[in-house]
């Protein structure tokens, strides 16, 4: 209940927040309820009619071989959802093991958590995970391609939880229950944890939209799940058939509405968190 | 006020200053009605609680208020008749630093990291019109900086290759590069620690006295204010309570408020900050009537609650504003 | 700067290179248990064609090298041989052509579409994104940072879509697809290098229209705590003018983090450029790659990913050489 009242008081105070709520909560419906109101069985290739415009009967168009657009985003949308969320959790799960350890312990082990994973950060993400999806091609799934982008999710995350726990420590009320004789678990998890939330928060939306960009990345280039009609597989499905030159504008332009929906959602969630954050920042813009 | 102190001429008349910040829970009046006269060459010292808008009426006289802050009323006239609260923006700026400079308070961040102290203030100068070969403007930053006590080779530094009363010293140099007439100095010294900060008064005296400059030095010291200035106002709630020379304040203080300031200090010309006194701090958005001080005053009477006392000339040279003395005053007047 | 700074920080970057080789080694080994570049060459062997001679070199060759008569040392050994000394083999798919040739027929045309674009949208993104932050700045510009912000939101390659649809298909200001025209002689010529702008100006408009918001983003932050900082207020008092005070006090200390970012997101910006270069046939090196995910070269697919590796670890340890230039406070020379 106190959670609630705190998460109504966060929205009410950002509206960035609240607004790339609202972006992120349509999509969700949109995948939940979806299933429900429509024929998924017509995300299937050799459905329908192919190459057909939007039209009463088929809102969003229907493909060149013939998937009913919008089965194929009511199908597909949760799936990219579920990578983003896998890989943004592991990710973020990783960020916080590593993060709190290397902040909250220091020495050796920061030291080279550190080095890590600042070199990792200039390694170009996309690019490895082309490599390695490249070699798994045709055994690629939903699963799978969520822990092969999982498997970098990790870095951004660690790297601000760090920082972040690195200040803390310094300040006052960490050193205060040093004194009273808390352990160092019970200080992270009774300390630490709770005042960075808004900032675990913040990473997550982050992570996720990290994790969605890889994956649609790694699809536009044809390394995706090659049986399962994700957002990004329909994108490259379109690139691949040049639908644009052809002048099937839906066939690209509504997997690119559902992305940016996405993508500007988390992306406000992400400011608006930050925001709440850093007072000094929300107050003068 | 216009007549002079020790034959002084007056450089600067403050009357009816008035500033406010408009919050959400309405207005306050960080400033209230405030005059005062400044004479040339003095050295005249501010003081006051926190809160009771001594850095406001500096930023004032720098028309630098931001919002939710603005200037409300008052003027500020020079000797020559320039009203520094009827300037336009260029003509604010052109006056800063050439007639009214700052000395700011936390010299620990107050240069620019990134370009050399001689290379700021040669920027600062060119700003103001100073055209000169490069060589000319760096004789002259380098003898402002032997003026404060740095070697030449400081112009060559980044600020943070200098400690912190040598950065004091640079923003000191920075601010007496075009002369001015009137030098403003919140708590210049509050950071650094003791023995800096007497050799930072004295350098800023000698200054002061050289350049025949006004200073206003806004402090919490009660023991450098004693030492520094000649004459002292005394701040409450934003309004000016008493002004007078540093004997008089200290040794006969007029107002309750100055009276009980002056005994929470231990003793005379030790140094110290003052202390609390006893009572509800004020709150600006919630003023009481009459005068600001009376709910905490030892010598309240009715009358308090009731009327406004002004600031009225209590012996030769200090001024109070208590009903009090009004009624001395008026008893003396009739 | 001192040597020993230097001296670690290249070492820090072999250190890279020699992890990417690695990965590009091992992944397909470990993961799978399988070769895919001699699978590939087998295919290839059975399939007979053309070509035959060369694919039995080349099979031989690899053999050599990798034969599963070796050990796997001597085969990780011989690959890192062949990394640092840049041989990366031939091409799968285009027998004779080699990966380097291929490669560095690519290069100039990625870079000089990214150095451009990144350019144009890192000034621009944090001049708007200064501004946005800057008390005195007109209020249009905070206007301009909100649809720049939400743009920075979309990968550049859909932007990419979405501009060739309207100014290339629509408006047909812009050629839909290529580096330059199809009949134009690839020589120095001033109509050559115009038709070139000309068919690189759409990509380079979808990179700038993402990166723009994000520099802005970023710089916003930045330019809020230092326009807050006792410098600028300081020279605010001294009368400096408002264009020196937003320009050497307020940008040019809030753009000190910037560098560092934009150090540390070259990566993304590479791997959004090698999908835009893709969606407009651009004859770079993501086109090479994209082709070579299509018909499972696999040795191409491994030089450009190392290629990008590299170059990248160059880019960022030249960065880390320049930063003490922009910041006087930090000096490898006193680090630790
Ligand atoms: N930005 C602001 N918004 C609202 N009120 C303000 C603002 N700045 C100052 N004030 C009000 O102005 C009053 C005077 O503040 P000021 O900083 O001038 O006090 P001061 O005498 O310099 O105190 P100190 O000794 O702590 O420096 C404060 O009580 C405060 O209520
Ligand atoms: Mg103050």
């Amino acid at each position: 209940m106190q959670r609630l009242s705190q998460i109504s008081y966060y929205l009410r105070e950002s509206p960035m927040l609240a607004a790339g709520f609202i972006m992120v909560s349509i999509i969700v419906l949109f995948g939940l309820l979806g299933p429900l109101f429509v024929d998924t069985s017509l995300a299937q290739p050799l459905s329908t009619t192919p190459r057909m415009e939007p039209s009463w009967e088929h809102p969003f168009g229907t493909d060149d071989s013939g998937r009913d657009l919008l089965s194929v985003m009511v199908v597909g949308v949760p799936l990219t959802l579920r990578i983003g969320l896998l890989a943004g959790a592991v990710g973020l799960g990783l960020g916080i093991v590593l993060g709190f350890t290397s902040g909250y312990l220091g020495g050796r082990f920061d030291v080279v958590t550190r080095g890590i994973v600042d070199t990792l950060l200039t390694v170009p993400g996309l690019v490895v995970l082309v490599s390695i999806a490249s070699t798994i091609r045709e055994e690629i799934s939903v699963n799978i391609m969520a822990l092969v982008v999982a498997s970098l999710a990790w870095m951004w995350p660690t790297r601000v939880i760090r920082s972040q726990v690195l200040s803390m420590r310094e300040r006052a009320y960490v050193q205060m229950a040093k004194l009273n004789g808390m352990s160092t678990a019970e200080i992270i998890w009774k300390e630490l944890f709770p005042n960075l939330l808004p900032y675990l928060a913040a990473q997550f939306a982050n992570a996720v939209n990290w994790a969605i960009l890889s994956s649609i990345g790694l699809e536009a280039l044809g390394l995706g799940p090659q049986n399962d009609p994700t957002v990004g597989m329909t994108i490259y499905w379109a690139i691949t058939f040049s639908a644009l030159i052809r002048g099937m504008w839906w066939w690209w332009a509504i997997p690119i509405a559902f992305i940016g929906l996405i993508f500007v959602g988390l992306l406000m969630i992400a400011v608006g968190l930050d925001e709440l954050a850093n007072p000094k920042q929300r107050k003068a813009v | 006020m216009s007549e002079s102190v020790n034959n002084r001429e007056p450089l600067l008349d403050i009357s009816g200053l008035e500033v406010h910040f408009e919050t959400r829970r309405g207005i306050a009046r960080a400033v209230n009605e405030v005059d005062l006269t400044l004479y040339k060459g003095e050295r005249f010292g501010l003081v006051g609680e926190s809160g009771s808008g001594k850095t406001t009426m500096i930023l004032a006289l720098l028309r630098m208020i931001k919002t939710p802050g603005f200037i409300a009323g008052g003027k500020a006239v020079f000797d020559d008749g320039t009203d520094l609260l009827a300037l336009n923006a260029e003509q604010v700026r052109q006056t800063r630093l050439k007639r009214v400079a700052m000395v700011p308070q936390g010299a620990m961040n107050s240069l620019n990291p990134v370009i050399r102290i001689g290379e700021q203030m040669m920027l600062t100068m060119r700003e103001h019109g100073e055209e000169g070969e490069r060589d000319e403007l760096m004789a002259r930053v380098v003898g402002l900086l032997e003026k404060v006590g740095l070697k030449p080779e400081a112009a060559s530094l980044y600020p943070h290759e200098l400690s912190g009363g040598m950065k004091q010293r640079a923003c000191i140099a920075q601010a007496i590069c075009l002369n001015p007439q009137l030098i403003l100095a919140d708590e210049p010294t509050s950071a650094l620690d003791v023995v800096v900060q007497r050799q930072i008064m004295q350098t800023l005296r000698q200054l002061q006295i050289g350049l025949d400059a006004t200073v206003l030095l806004v402090g919490h010291d009660m023991g450098l204010m004693a030492q520094f200035a000649e004459r002292v106002g005394i701040m409450y709630g934003g309004k000016l309570v008493e002004v007078g020379t540093v004997s008089d304040i200290f040794r006969n203080p007029q107002h309750p408020y100055t009276q009980l300031l002056i005994s929470s200090i231990p003793s005379f010309e030790t140094r110290g900050d003052f202390k609390g006194i006893p009572g509800v701090a004020l709150s600006l958005l919630d003023p009481p009537s009459g005068c600001l001080f009376h709910p905490r005053c030892p010598k309240a009477t009715d009358a308090c609650a009731q009327r406004e006392p002004t600031l009225k000339e209590v012996s030769p040279g200090q001024w109070a504003s208590c009903l009090l003395h009004e009624e001395e005053h008026d008893a003396t007047a009739s | 700067m001192n040597w020993n700074y230097i001296v670690r920080r290249v070492a820090l970057f072999l250190v890279v290179v020699w992890a990417a080789a690695s990965v590009n080694f091992f992944v397909p080994r470990l993961g799978t248990g399988r070769d895919p570049i001699r699978e590939k060459l087998g295919q290839l062997a059975a399939s007979g064609g053309l070509r035959q001679d060369g694919i039995e070199a080349m099979v031989k060759a690899y053999q050599a090298k990798f034969g599963l008569d070796k050990p796997l040392y001597v085969q990780y050994l011989n690959f890192l041989g062949d990394t640092f000394t840049l041989d990366l083999g031939y091409s799968l798919a285009n027998y004779p052509a080699r990966v380097g040739q291929m490669i560095g027929n690519a290069i100039p045309w990625t870079i000089g579409l990214m150095v451009v674009s990144v350019l144009i949208g890192f000034a621009l993104g944090t001049l708007i994104g200064a501004l946005s932050a800057w008390p005195n700045a007109p209020p249009w510009v905070r206007s301009l940072a909100v649809p720049f912000m939400t743009l920075s939101a979309i990968p550049p390659y859909l932007l990419g879509l979405i501009v060739l649809y309207i100014l290339g298909l629509k408006m047909q200001w812009f050629p839909l697809s290529g580096g330059y025209s199809p009949g134009m002689l690839a020589i120095a010529s001033v109509d050559f290098y115009l038709d070139v702008l000309h068919h690189s100006i759409l990509p380079a408009l979808a990179i700038v229209l993402q990166a723009v918001g994000f520099w802005a983003l970023g710089m916003r932050g930045m330019m809020v705590t230092t326009s807050g900082e006792d410098y600028v207020t300081l020279a605010e008092a001294n009368g400096l003018r408002n264009r020196t005070i937003f320009f050497r006090y307020g940008l040019r200390n809030a753009m000190l983090p910037q560098f560092t970012a934009l150090g540390l997101s070259l990566a993304n910006v590479v791997a959004g450029q090698v999908i835009v270069e893709v969606i407009f046939a651009y004859p770079g090196i993501g086109t090479v790659l994209f082709q070579a995910i299509q018909s499972s070269d696999y040795t191409v697919i491994n030089g450009v990913v190392l290629i990008l590796i590299m170059s990248i670890g160059l880019v960022t340890m030249l960065m880390d050489f320049l930063y003490p230039l922009l910041d006087p406070r930090i000096s490898h020379s006193r680090q630790n």
